[in-house]
């Protein structure tokens, strides 16, 4: 899930780049979608993308990436390797 | 049987699915992922339509009226959802064809002229295409001609805007490859300038501490209610103290027709006045998130599909981002760019106020927090690029007062929106909608049609007449 303050613009991009980095590195069966802040909680996705504007938004959420710099595909590749522990 | 096809080549709604379709289609999508696109975007627009009358009825007209009795002038919360989606009500076919068509012009002027830059922030897309829809219409186009003189005009802004934006982009992502593409670019480079009265004078923002607590405003729901809520309790105190609960009730509701819900008309239980002002301040912000979600919905499939076709068409696109992919770069900025433009906000508030009262009549425009913040925070960034703390936020004042005079001269021209209550807010809509307004006010018909053409082939003729620079180099650090 990525997050975004309006759920419109940088989410969505983000979005796009995260299944373009999930297809490179191989990994299937991942559901990704954008949205605003207004509408996560913690479980309502198991893994959060967000940008570090929005880190402190985010403290109470335990599974999450966020990312230095939002169109920085090799820094979103290598955090994604982490979590799926390739 | 044709009678059929022109039905649903204008109902709008089947429309923008047809496109999303299409796009899917192009993109050689599997059939379950193309159904699953257009419905969602279908589903979108309808929800998107929802939301634009519970705004309207909900709160909105309220607010209006209350507004117009307490201070007797025409009071105006910017904000572009709101706006656009009183302005589909009317002109929802022509939208969906000026975004499908200045998408198609963003390609063109991507691929002949020197602007590469695709805008992928499909929101403000649908948004420009929407107002073009208006003050076109005002100039007397209509059907196709309407169509192609918007898409022409969008295709334009769509590359222009990344276009001014991008010396002092560069300088924030200390990339060329990657583009701004947000309608708020004039107010930018606006601060961007007025922050070059400091280069090289005093540090960065990101020197200095500060909290980063305000972040939570960045939750679109939560600052519109908060702002809305604080909006209403003023207005509903003003027109309180003047006596309006105490006034004869249905000879009011005459001259202000949507203050049922105050006045406790019709109504079994007696809402007090501070109770209905708090619930009306959310219900805007309600309003708002569904028609959010409507947009959302919608531009989920179109966007990636134009991202796909374009970057197949034209070799070296840029991608134009939304604004908060320069937020992480400088946090600070970010904070003291919202504040500052918000109290530029209500500085120029009272400057309208004044104008109004002792000069000409104007429509008072309220400081809006989304615009403020986003466009705010954006200019604090721009500004803090060129000029460090004290550009930061001599920019980002500067960027409060133009999004606040620049929707105050737009509003003559918004035709059929002019006493909607609610308008565009962000720099390159009002810029667009003063120029291209106004000409549509005086020139009519086909010769506005064609200076929609010129602005449009300017920069592709530029392209081959003029010499070629040099590419720069940019070094980074």
């Amino acid at each position: 899930m990525c997050c975004c303050g309006q759920g419109l613009g940088s989410s969505m991009i983000v979005g796009m780049n995260v299944e373009k980095a999930l297809k490179k590195l191989g990994i299937h069966g991942v559901c990704v979608s954008h949205t605003a802040l207004s509408d996560v909680s913690t479980d309502s996705a198991d893994l959060f993308v967000v940008g570090i504007d929005l880190a402190t938004q985010m403290e109470e959420y335990k599974n999450k990436i966020v990312l230095n710099q939002l169109m920085d595909m090799e820094e979103l590749e290598t955090k994604l390797k982490e979590v799926f522990g390739l | 049987m044709l009678e059929f096809i022109i039905n649903i080549l204008s109902t709008p709604s089947i429309l923008v699915g047809l496109v999303a379709l299409l796009g899917l289609v192009l993109q050689k999508k599997p059939i379950e992922s193309v159904i699953k696109g257009t419905v969602k975007t279908i589903v979108g627009f309808l929800v998107l339509t929802a939301g634009a009358s519970f705004l309207q009825s909900g709160s909105l007209n309220a607010f209006g009226d209350l507004f117009n009795y307490a201070f007797s002038m025409h009071g105006v919360v910017p904000n572009n959802e709101a706006i656009v989606s009183l302005g589909l009500q009317k002109f929802a076919t022509d939208t969906a064809y000026i975004m499908c068509f200045g998408m198609i012009g963003n390609i063109l002027m991507a691929r002949f002229s020197r602007w590469h830059y695709i805008f992928l922030t499909g929101h403000h897309t649908l948004y420009m295409a929407c107002m073009l829809a208006v003050i076109l219409n005002a100039g007397g186009l209509e059907g196709i001609k309407l169509w192609i003189g918007g898409g022409l005009l969008l295709g334009f802004i769509m590359s222009a805007s990344p276009a001014y934006c991008e010396p002092t982009m560069r300088k924030i992502v200390k990339t060329d490859e990657l583009g701004f593409g947000h309608f708020g670019g004039a107010g930018y480079w606006f601060s961007a300038q007025c922050a070059k009265l400091f280069k090289g004078k005093g540090r960065s923002n990101e020197e200095i501490n500060f909290p980063q607590r305000l972040t939570f405003l960045r939750d679109t729901t939560v600052a519109v209610g908060l702002t809305m809520i604080v909006f209403f309790m003023i207005v509903t105190i003003v027109a309180v103290s003047k006596g309006l609960l105490h006034e004869n009730a249905t000879a009011l509701l005459k001259t202000y027709p949507n203050l049922s819900g105050l006045l406790n008309v019709g109504a079994e239980t007696k809402t007090h006045w501070a109770v209905w002002a708090i619930t009306s301040g959310l219900s805007f912000a309600g309003g708002v998130y569904i028609i959010l979600s409507g947009v959302r919905l919608i531009i989920g499939e179109i966007v990636p599909a134009f991202r796909g076709i374009a970057e197949k068409l034209v070799p070296g696109a840029i991608p134009a981002i939304d604004c908060p992919v320069v937020f992480p770069y400088a946090p600070n900025a970010v904070l003291i760019g919202f504040l500052v433009s918000f109290c530029g906000g209500i500085v120029g508030l009272f400057v309208l106020g004044f104008i109004d009262a002792n000069i000409i009549p104007v429509a008072l425009i309220l400081p809006g927090v989304i615009p403020h913040f986003f466009c705010g925070a954006t200019a604090g960034v721009f500004g803090n690029a060129e000029g460090g703390l004290k550009g930061c936020i001599f920019g980002s004042f500067m960027h409060g007062l133009l999004i606040t005079f620049l929707p105050a001269i737009c509003m003559p021209v918004m035709a059929s929106l002019k006493f909607a209550n609610t308008t565009f807010s962000d720099a390159d809509f009002s810029w667009m909608g003063i120029v291209f307004g106004n000409i549509a006010q005086h020139i009519k018909g086909f010769g506005l049609l064609s200076i929609c053409a010129i602005v449009f082939l300017v920069p592709i003729i530029y392209n081959y007449v003029a010499p070629k620079k040099q590419k720069k180099v940019v070094v980074a650090e």
